[in-house]
This record gives structure tokens, sequence and C-alpha cells, in this order.
């Protein structure tokens, strides 16, 4: 681990990889702080300036550097409009929002940032300790293997969608499933459902479907619904960053338990920031007692602490899955995935083996963004969060610009530009009916990989009889048969439930 | 019906399509020496059309039960009071996005973005024209130089009869 670390610190720490942490972060803050433009939005409309940098680590550092500015830049806006960009932060507005109310807004943004710089950091540690081991168990791993752990990652995304929602989901994944079978396949070389057209023969390209899905539909309901994203008041002066040494004495704990709590539900397919933050609000609002529980929602430093430090250390680790099986667990990772494809390197159990310096890189990256957030950043923050003022009717047109611009610089084809169009309104209506786009988008990305090992599993075998002669893939389709069947049984069991109580009236 | 439902049967509509297109028009495509193959290129279509009609159905049908009705919040947007939302506004834009994909090649990168974007802001209600449009000329320009320049991607700035 040692001599990775050296060699991650070796690539992190040149010239133009340092300047790519910096200006990721500094990009991620501006951009994460508009409210509405998310890290997955953010960070597809980065893809292209990462692939024209070409270099895997340089792109992929930026990109994550992109990924922590944005999520700051989130809690950014939570704490000072209580408009959360991101569904990760929300919980941070409940005492955020009021502890800047009360004036206290640098000393809400400070304690932001250093629980996000602990549960960032904390994480990456965690990261660097469990990766490494967790990819040498996957190498054991064959295709029908990595096919089986796809379905499961697959049903796990989309049981954890909630309660009514998980069928929602898998439709979502289905079509995703079905988007990646259009174009060309590399194993059969054979043009799919391409209707006959010539744009189609490459497939859908993922930027434009990631566009599509999360940056033009956000666009598009701030268009429709001013009130959407509009600062309430002026965020005020924004002065005395620092917090007492009795307040950090009574987050230490609290930044300890959530680290660690969130990046565990950070590494669980489709649980990410947003679970984490929410359930390690909850968590510590039980653990306090008395007065500090009371204090939760007023403004508690540690009702602020807790949902900070937990969606920091989700956030990486939702890396692990992505670095060491391949498998993305979240949107965000998807895009990271797609980009990653993009730019030549395969994520999985080799990329430790064959190009260790970029994982070791990525992970270096981790601790240099967050220090770069917390030592640079928040000074300026003052200064970044005059980019809420910016009128709409400027903010908008460039929006859907850049939107455009990453479609178009991709494929160089204007046919993709009416393809965002037109499943940018698909998803708007999807959004409309409360459908969720992220399965959607985990669907596309490993549509051709799902493929390609379950087919290569079938010629292996001749036949479906893989799924007998390896145990492992067997418990693994067990399992994932079984997360999706299970919310819907709790559900059923808990209506019937309601249902007798009610007759017993 | 709600729109969720709609989706749905849209949906399997579309599986069906997808469906029939994967059953019955793609195997006579194959050549005879894949078709010894035991996973065809129809293989993986066929099984997600079977899955898909069925999750669709699943939803259609509600089978699963509906989610409690959480009160929406003022910065969601209710689709059934979609006409108190600026829909002409969001349509307008989408026109232009399609005018823009259009007019990108014959009328070059600079003025088709330009035009886009002061479009857009007098389309969402701006009138200071002598900021929007310096602003708009002064972004497309440095857009321009980032993907030309440094990152080497070629965009034709001027319109068709001007060369390139």
């Amino acid at each position: 681990m040692l001599e990775g670390i050296l060699i991650g610190l070796e690539a992190a720490f040149s010239i133009q990889n340092l300047l790519m942490v910096i200006a990721g972060c500094l990009i991620g803050t501006f951009i994460g702080m508009l409210p509405g433009l998310g890290p997955m939005s953010i960070i597809a409309i980065m893809i292209p300036v990462a692939i024209g940098i070409g270099d895997a680590a340089a792109a992929l550092i930026l990109l994550a550097g992109v990924y922590y500015g944005a999520i700051f830049g989130g809690s950014t806006s939570s704490i000072l409009l209580n408009a959360p960009g991101v569904a990760g932060t929300v919980a941070t507005s409940f005492d955020g929002y009021p502890m800047a109310r009360k004036g206290q807004a640098g000393k809400a943004l400070t304690i932001a940032a250093v629980s996000s710089f602990a549960g960032g950091t904390i994480g990456a540690i965690l990261l660097m300790i469990f990766a490494p081991a967790l990819s040498s168990v996957a190498l054991l791993f064959h295709s029908a293997e990595y096919f089986a752990l796809m379905v499961v990652g697959l049903s796990a995304i989309a049981a954890f969608a909630g309660t009514g929602q998980v069928a929602k989901a898998l439709m979502m994944t289905i079509l995703g499933l079905i988007l990646a079978t259009v174009g060309e396949g590399a194993l059969f070389n054979m043009p799919r459902f391409t209707m006959g057209l010539m744009d189609l023969q490459s497939g859908i390209s993922f930027i434009t479907l990631a566009m599509a899905m999360f940056a033009l539909p956000e666009a598009l309901f701030l268009v429709l619904n001013p009130a959407r994203g509009a600062g309430q008041g002026d965020s005020g002066k924004i002065e005395n960053l620092r917090f007492s040494r009795e307040e950090g004495k009574a987050m230490a704990p609290v930044i300890g338990r959530q680290s660690l709590q969130g990046f565990f539900i950070g590494v669980l397919p489709g649980a990410g920031a947003t679970i984490a933050s929410f359930l390690g609000y909850a968590v510590e609002r039980n653990i306090a007692k008395g007065e500090e529980q009371a204090e939760f929602g007023k403004g508690s430093v540690k009702g602020l602490a807790a949902p900070e430090t937990a969606n920091n250390a989700a956030c990486t680790g939702s890396f692990v899955p992505l670095l060491t099986l391949g498998i993305p667990g979240s949107g965000t990772t998807a895009i990271l995935l797609g980009a990653l494809i993009a730019l030549n390197v395969t994520p999985g159990p080799r990329l430790m083996v064959d190009t260790p310096e970029i994982f070791w890189a990525v992970i270096i990256s981790m601790f240099i963004g967050n220090l770069v957030l917390l030592i640079l950043n928040l000074p300026l923050i003052p200064y970044i969060a005059k980019i809420l003022a910016i009128p709409r009717n400027y903010l908008i047109p460039f929006i859907l610009f850049f939107t455009l611009m990453g479609a178009y610089i991709g494929q160089n084809n204007a046919t993709e530009l009416l393809i965002l169009v037109g499943l940018g309104v698909m998803a708007t209506i999807f959004r409309f009916a409360d459908y969720p786009l992220a399965p959607l988008l985990i669907g596309f990305i490993l549509g051709t990989m799902l493929e390609d090992n379950f087919s290569r599993s079938m010629q292996l075998y001749r036949g479906l009889s893989f799924i007998l002669e390896r145990p492992m893939t067997l418990g693994l389709l067990v399992l994932a048969a079984f997360l999706v069947l299970l919310p819907s049984f709790r559900a059923r069991r808990a209506r019937r439930r309601a249902e007798g109580v009610a007759d017993g009236d | 019906m709600a729109l969720d439902r709609w989706i749905a049967l849209v949906f399997v509509a579309f599986c069906c399509v997808y469906g029939y297109a994967a059953f019955f028009t793609m195997d006579h495509l194959l050549p005879p020496f894949m078709q010894r193959n035991p996973v065809w290129p129809s293989t993986f279509p066929k099984m997600l059309a079977v899955a898909g009609v069925a999750v669709g159905l699943i939803v259609l049908l509600g089978v699963e039960g509906n989610k409690s009705e959480a009160e929406p919040s003022a910065t969601d947007i209710n689709y059934r009071n979609l006409g108190q939302y600026k829909v002409g506004q969001a349509a307008v834009l989408l026109g232009l996005m399609v005018a823009y994909a259009l007019l990108l090649r014959p009328a070059g990168f600079l003025l088709a973005t330009t035009g886009f974007l002061v479009a857009g802001s007098t389309v969402l209600g701006e009138r200071k024209f002598h900021i929007m449009i310096p602003v708009a000329l002064l972004a497309t320009l440095g857009v321009w130089y980032l993907v030309q320049e440094v990152l080497g991607i070629f965009l034709r700035p001027f319109p068709f009869f001007l060369g390139n």
C-alpha cells in the first residue's frame, strides 16, 4: 500500500494535477452553489473538458475535485438560502439555515466545511484500506459473477428507491438497458435498433443522456417555476467564520461516528449521500440527550455536522464499488464511470494492477481536494456566494447552452443535439410523474457491460447452465431477486397490519 | 389515470414494439455460422422486452401499491396544474434549442450561439440588450476559444458561405 501511496503522491503532486484539483474544487463550488444544479449535472457538463485533457489521471482528478466542490457548494446554498442544490444536502439545511438566520452564517459554513473535510478525509482513509482488499477478492470473479453482480447492483438501486417506487425504478433501469442496446455492440458487430439511421450507429452517447436526464430537466424546472431556486431574501453578510472550542468538542464524536456510518452506507449501491445524510441526522438526534436534542432543527452544531460529515463520507464510499468492481452505485459515479471508459480506462479489479498511478492519484487527490476546499474555498465563500445574485434571465440560457455544448463536443454531431432535446423532454415528463432518473442512467451505462458479461458466460457454458454451475452466481442472482421483492413484501405486510388494526377498532 | 400510469402504458407499448423487433425482425439477418452461437444479438433484447412488459404492467396495474401522497413542496412542480407555470417559456426555449441544433453547422458557432443566448434571455423577459448582447458575445468568444484552441476540437466559427 505504501508503494501505491507514493505512486499516487508522485502523480497527484505534479503542478498540472494540483492545478486540476484546485480548478475542479473552485468550479464545483461555483456551479454547485447554483440551486438546481447538482453534482451530477456539473460533472456531466465538465466531462467534455475532462476528456479533452486526455490524461486519465488528470481528468479523474479534475472530476473528483468538481464532485467535492459541488457538494460543498450545495451545502453553502442550503445554509445561506435554504435552497439545497442537491438532495444530499437537504438535511444540512435543517440546522444550517436556522443558524444562518441567527446571524451565524459564517460559523455554519465553517462547521460544514470542517465536517465535510473530516468526513471526506476519513472516508478516503477507509477507501485506501478497503478498496485493495475488495479488489483482490474481485479478481476471483468471472464474467458470470460479474453479470450477477451487476444485476445485484441494479436491483439494489431499485430496492433503495423507496416504498412504492421500486417498480418505477426497475422500469427506468430496464429503459436504460434498452437504450444501451441501440447501436453496434462490441460482441456482435451488428447494428441493432438503429432504425437505419447512421447517426445511431454508434449508439446514444452517454454524455447526451446524462445531460438530458439531469441538467436539462433542472433547467426546464427553473424556467417553469421561478420560485424554484429563487433566493429568499439576501444572504446577509458572512463574517466571523470561527466556532468555539466547546462546539468543536461537541462535534468531534459526531464526526467520528458519521464518517464511518456514512462511508459504509455510501459503499452500498443505490444508497448514497442522500440516505447517509438523512440517516446520520436521525441517528445523531436520537443519540443526543435532553437539551441537545431539543436544539436539533433550531441551529444545532451537531445537527449540522452530522449530515455534512455523512454525505461527504458516503461520496467517498461510493468510489469503492466504482474503483474495485467497476460498478457505479450512484448516478454521479455512473457518470464518472462513463468518463473513465471514454478515457480508455476500465475501472475494476484490474485497475489497481494495470494502472496503479490512476487509482492512487485519485485517492491522494481526494485528500488534496478536501484540503483545498477547507483552506482555499472557505475564505473565498463570501465572494463566491455573489454568484447567487446572477439573474435567472442570464443564468438559464447559459445552463441550456452548456448542456448543448457538452453533448455537441462529445460527438461533433448536430443530430446529437436533437436527441438531447428529445430525451430531455422525456426526462422532464418522467420527473413530473415522480420517476427516478438515476436508475435509467446507471442501467444505460451498465447495459453494455451487463450484456457482454452475460453473452460471454453463455458462450463459455454453452447456455444458461452457468447459473447453476457457479454457486456464487446463483447466490448473487437470488440476492438480487430478494432485494427487489423485499420492499414490496414489507409494504404489503405493513398495509395488512394497518388494515387489521382498523378492523379491530 | 395518473400520469405515472400513462407513462407505464406507453412504456409497455414501447416494449412490445421493441420486443417485436427483437423477436421477429432481427434473427433472419443472422449469418448461419452465428446461429450456432448459444447467444444471439437478439437474446438480450428479448429478455429486456419481456422484463420491461412485466415491470411496466406492475406499475400500470398498481400492483405494488402507491406511496402515500406527500404534500408537494413549494419549489416542486405539480403537473396537475401545469397551467400556472411558465409552460410557454419552456416550450419556446426548447424550440430555440432545436433551432440551435439545426443552425449550428450552417450559421457557424459564433452567430448561432450569440443568437441563442440573446434570444433565450429575451424569452425569459430580459430587456437590457445593451448588457445582454456584449455578455453573450464575450461568453461565445470565450467558449469558442476554449474549445477550439485549448481543447483542440474544431468548431466552425463563421457561416458556411464565409469558408472555414
